[in-house]
């Protein structure tokens, strides 16, 4: 089940500026090898090499990869000094990347299923190649992008290119106002909502699928060390009682298996 | 070529690298980074006799150059081991040595039974230095009595190569080294984790469920050197020196300040092929300044 995992050099060929708090990097292998098959909902362990305060890697989840240009697309918010450093990385410059890692989404789907996939804040960043592998599974996967206001929807055109897009912002400053868990595209019957965001919209989202008896996978951002699930730093406490860890076992857990 | 072998007493090591418990899983992890086979070792995560749920989370924060950890022995009890894990890494060519904890000196004792059936395990590290579990663990490493207890009892019930892990936590750690000495092991190991804290201000509250942990990395490593260094004066059995290697250079100064071995923890968070860097840097130094066996370094300051 897991995958050969790789430790490269890679090369910043592109770094957006997505307004004051996020970053699309875009990254190729630097000694020119093609990207390894990954999963959509697998994660990166990126190094924060030449920072003073950022010791360990950063686990970050694979956004994109742009088969075409071979390129792995990482969305980044700035949540302290490791990330602003990542955010921070100029064309040219180089970093170390361990991939991939993590289970990744399930993808057991019917082309006749209704699929959601709702994001919140950066949470968004693993649904972008999650939509593109649901479509080239032969689904049509509907978008719910939550947020706090219209400046944090992030990637709204690429999200637009895969599936209809359906948003909600706590101040109402585009698509409805309110949270997630209150949008109209919930008067829609679905077979499975893929999940990703701020824990209480996770838990929100759940509590909506379990009540409605719909499947629904959520990926955990758990702080991690390894990444490999050899310190077992990251564990999340299951239904029944044992912990395992999210790097290896997770991120992604069905909410059935949790006890929410 | 330059000789890299050692010998802690009747244990025979292909070079001096091995992997800290805790750090390295049980070897697996690491495969596609590492050449198991090129390891002078690898200690295995920490073992219990009955299958242990470790600590609540947050089991981790990031400290200056190291890290704070309350994983507290998570592991499925040795029967498991014996059963699932071992079958699968005994394989490898590398001496595969298992690090035992326990609540009381009886648990300690069953563990190395269980063990001494599995004939590719040469050694057992004691770890009598954890300090994230509230029964046994650091409490039996802080003190000389409860030290040599714990070692005195283990060397009965286990013939092969027995390794004690000292706590860094206590006022002179060569007093303990010289205690479980006196009580029978055939080799020390040190440090464990330096107990530790860390506050997040924003949220008022400790980062750690168990509000204090185990510092390791980088930021020991002084503090592990000169403890490595004053064991090394103060006992005639062999030292394993660990504690915030980063690199080749780390492992030498912990070789020069009295190590026979050395284990690599941390540092595997960060570049899970560190080990094998390790081996190649210690090699290149010691061609580059003469040295024709590593054991001619050992404990030269
Ligand atoms: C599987 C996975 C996928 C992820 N994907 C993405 C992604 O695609 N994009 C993205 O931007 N982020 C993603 N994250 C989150 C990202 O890893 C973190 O934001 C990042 O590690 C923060 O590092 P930093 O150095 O910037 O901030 P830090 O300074 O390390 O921390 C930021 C904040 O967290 C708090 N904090 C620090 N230590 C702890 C602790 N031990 N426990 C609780 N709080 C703590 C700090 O007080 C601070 O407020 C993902 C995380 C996981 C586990
Ligand atoms: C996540 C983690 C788990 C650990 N688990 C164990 C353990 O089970 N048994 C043990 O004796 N030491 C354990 N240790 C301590 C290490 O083996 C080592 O003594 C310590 O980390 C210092 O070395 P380092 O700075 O190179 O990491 C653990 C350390 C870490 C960071
Ligand atoms: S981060 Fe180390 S086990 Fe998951």
């Amino acid at each position: 089940m897991a995958n050969k995992k790789y430790m490269l050099d890679m090369t910043v060929t592109e770094n957006k500026v997505l307004g004051s708090l996020y970053g699309l990097l875009k990254l190729v292998p630097s000694d020119g090898s093609k990207l390894p098959l990954t999963r959509a909902g697998q994660f990166v362990q990126v190094e924060i090499a030449d920072s003073k305060t950022t010791y360990l890697r950063r686990p970050i989840s694979v956004n994109y990869i742009d088969e075409a240009t071979n390129s792995l697309w990482l969305l980044v918010r700035k949540a302290g000094e490791g990330t602003r450093h990542l955010t921070a990385a100029s064309v040219g410059h180089k970093i170390n990347v361990i991939l991939p890692l993590g289970n990744g989404f399930s993808m057991d789907v019917k082309t006749s299923d209704r699929l959601l996939l709702v994001g919140g804040g950066v949470g968004v960043a693993p649904l972008l190649y999650l939509g593109y592998k649901l479509r080239e599974a032969g689904c049509e996967p509907e978008f719910l992008l939550g947020a706090r206001s219209a400046a944090d929807l992030l990637m709204l055109e690429e999200f637009e290119k895969v599936g209809k897009v359906y948003c909600s912002t706590e101040d109402g400053s585009a698509g409805e106002k309110g949270l997630v868990t209150a949008n109209s595209a919930f008067n829609t019957r679905y077979d499975r909502i893929y999940c990703c965001g701020p824990m209480p919209m996770m838990k929100a989202v759940a509590a909506v699928a379990k009540e409605k008896n719909i499947e629904c996978e959520v990926s955990l951002e758990n702080r991690m060390t390894c990444g490999l699930g050899a310190c077992l730093c990251c564990v999340e406490k299951k239904a029944d009682g044992h912990n395992v860890c999210v790097c290896t076992e997770g991120p992604v857990f069905n909410t059935k298996e949790l006890p929410w | 070529m330059v000789n890299l072998s050692v010998e802690l007493g009747d244990l025979k090591l292909k070079n001096p690298v091995l992997t800290a418990s805790g750090t390295f899983g049980y070897g697996e992890e690491y495969a596609d980074f590492v050449d198991l086979n090129r390891l002078g070792g690898f200690i295995v995560k920490g073992t219990t006799l009955e299958p242990r749920e470790g600590n609540d989370y947050p089991r981790m924060a990031e400290t200056p150059s190291g890290m704070l950890n309350a994983v507290g022995l998570q592991n499925k009890g040795v029967d498991y081991f014996i059963e699932h894990i071992y079958p699968r890494i005994c394989q490898y060519k590398s001496e595969i040595i298992v690090n035992v904890s326990g609540k009381c000196v009886e648990d300690y004792v069953t563990v190395c039974e269980k063990l001494s059936d599995l004939d590719r395990i040469n050694a057992v590290e004691i770890n009598i230095s954890c300090p994230n579990v509230k029964q046994g663990g650091m409490a039996y490493g802080t003190t000389c009595e409860g030290a040599a207890e714990v070692a005195s009892a283990v060397r009965k019930a286990w013939g092969r190569h027995m390794i004690v892990k000292l706590s860094p936590n206590v006022t002179s750690i060569a007093d303990i080294a010289r205690a479980v000495e006196d009580a029978g092991a055939d080799s020390v190991s040190l440090i464990n984790t330096l107990l530790g804290m860390a506050v997040d201000v924003e949220r008022r509250r400790p980062y750690l469920s168990t509000v204090t942990g185990g510092l390791s990395g980088a930021a020991v490593k002084p503090v592990a050197v000169r403890m490595v260094w004053q064991v090394a004066k103060a006992v005639s059995i062999p030292v394993i020196g660990l504690g915030g290697i980063m690199n080749g250079h780390d492992a030498l100064e912990f070789i020069m300040a009295g190590a026979r071995a050395i284990e690599v923890g941390t540092a595997n968070f960060i570049d899970p092929s560190v080990t094998m860097k390790i081996i190649d840097e210690i090699t290149e130094f010691c061609e580059r300044q003469g040295v024709e066996d590593i054991n001619e370094l050992v404990g030269i300051i």
